[in-house]
């Protein structure tokens, strides 16, 4: 087997995506490591959806208090400029596209940048969370998974199988194999994973991907 | 005027009947939660509630949400004792799936019922209720399950779903500092849904860590005014550590 990216590695992949001054909300899973990977010189707001903007990274222990608990309930540490605000506040920043990245997690997404990951249907219950919103309202959606599952399936697709978290979102899919572009001509390949070749990638992507001129391997 | 002032948390949830719509504050984080509101309601034992909240639930026994994952009171204690007949949320599943809660055990076997509801949908549908409004549209669910059966327009070109309202019965509603006209202030990550739902209910419940005389709190700085609070109960430790 070729070596994989590991999930701090794809984590720092995206966080190169992040802009000075980006306004970012974190989803759980590899999406919540990149608050490590803020490249140097640049400044990044994160949002909460539990109502904080502006939070750091996690404080010594002593300094941790159950008063300042980000959504996945890891402690952040308080930062000058920082903002707390209810939850209709909150998203009314998500849905009102005043957040510019929102990292998610993802059971599948499809070629159209389709996006499922809040349930898969033999569980018969899933956590919809601040996931709909999010995708439907965030200006960018950057994908940050796997590229198969632990048992080897697919999860980049033609069309999504589980429910749907919202249609046409995602615009850039990291993974440990790849960088895949959502565009409207189709997904197109613009990174791969040291040793990896578009053939390689493209075995464990359903739809056929277009290679982008300048395919290169992943930049770290 | 009548004090909002109640002895105690027992006292507070006293006259919540059967059947009633209640509100439960929080995002689903310790402080956030008003744990002895809840644990009263539990001996209280108001059976077939519909209970409108983010997590069913899915956070307290876990301990995801504390210092050093201690396990917290939540909405679980209600779904074990049989008191929960539906809930509307944004989180019913257990956060670990290996671990199903109480309220996904009991939905699984048909033995509750469920609204699922995005996050940013529900709070929003709170604030309407609040705000005396029948409901708006949001691009949120667009092509989802969540938009089974719900009036679609395209509004400047982009599909919108019509969403109700929400108000309830009571609230209950975990504060920092309330003083005895009721004006509320949180702390940190407290305001979240106690903020919002503090607007939506008729009878609303505020468990404090803290009751201050009146004038102690700067009113530039109150989140809740005191004319949407009726009861207030003053937690015994004041602070969740």
């Amino acid at each position: 087997m070729k070596a994989r990216l590991d999930r701090q590695t794809i984590a720092l992949r995206v966080a190169k995506e992040f802009e000075d001054g980006a306004v970012v909300n974190l989803g759980g899973g590899i999406p919540a490591l990149t608050a490590n990977f803020v490249p140097e010189g640049k400044t990044v707001i994160f949002h909460a959806e539990n109502g904080v903007l502006g939070f750091g990274g996690v404080p010594p222990e002593p300094e941790q208090s159950p008063y300042f608990l980000g959504a996945n309930g890891v402690p952040f540490s308080r930062l000058p400029g920082m903002s707390f605000f209810d939850h209709a506040q909150s998203f009314a920043m998500i849905r009102g596209g005043h957040i510019d990245i929102s990292v998610l997690g993802a059971l599948q997404v499809s070629e159209k940048g389709d996006l499922a990951n809040w349930t898969f249907p033999e569980r018969g219950i899933g956590n919809i969370g601040g996931a709909m919103d999010l995708a439907a309202g965030c200006r960018r959606i950057i994908v940050a998974m796997e590229h198969v599952t632990p048992k080897g399936q697919l999860k980049i697709l033609k069309k999504c199988s589980y429910p749907l978290t919202a249609s046409r979102c995602v615009e850039l899919i990291v993974t440990d194999i790849a960088v895949v572009q959502v565009t409207s001509d189709g997904l197109v390949l613009r990174e791969t994973a040291p040793g990896w070749t578009a053939e390689e990638v493209q075995a464990f992507t359903e739809p056929k991907m277009l290679i982008s001129i300048d395919l290169k391997e992943i930049e770290l | 005027m009548k004090t909002k002032v109640f002895p105690g948390f027992h006292e507070a949830v006293a006259d919540i009947p059967d059947g009633a719509t209640i509100m439960i504050g929080g995002f689903g984080h310790a402080v956030d939660k008003p744990q002895n509101l809840i644990r009263a309601l539990r001996d209280h034992g108001a059976k077939g509630l519909t209970m409108i909240v983010n997590g069913a639930g899915v956070s307290g026994s876990l301990g995801i949400g504390s210092l050093g994952g201690k396990p917290f009171i939540d909405e679980e204690i209600l779904l074990e004792n049989r008191q929960i007949k539906k809930a509307i949320c944004s989180v019913p599943a257990s956060l670990v799936m290996s671990k199903p809660g109480a309220f996904e055990r009991q939905y699984l076997a048909g033995e509750a019922e469920l609204e699922y509801v995005p996050q940013g949908t529900l709070a929003e549908r709170i604030r309407a209720g609040g705000a005396g409004l029948g409901g708006f549209y949001t691009p949120t669910g667009v092509g989802t399950l969540v938009e089974k059966d719900k009036e679609k327009r395209i509004i400047d070109g982009e599909e919108m779903l019509l969403e109700f309202a929400l108000r309830a019965d009571y609230a209950l509603i975990k504060a920092h500092r309330a003083d005895k006209m009721g004006n509320l202030v949180y702390r940190g990550i407290m305001r979240s849904f106690n903020a919002v739902m503090a607007t939506a209910a008729k009878v609303v419940i505020v468990e404090a860590e803290q009751i201050v005389e009146t004038g102690e709190l700067d009113p530039e700085i109150i989140v809740t005014p005191g004319i949407f609070v009726d009861r207030i109960v003053e937690m015994p430790n004041r602070r969740e550590e």
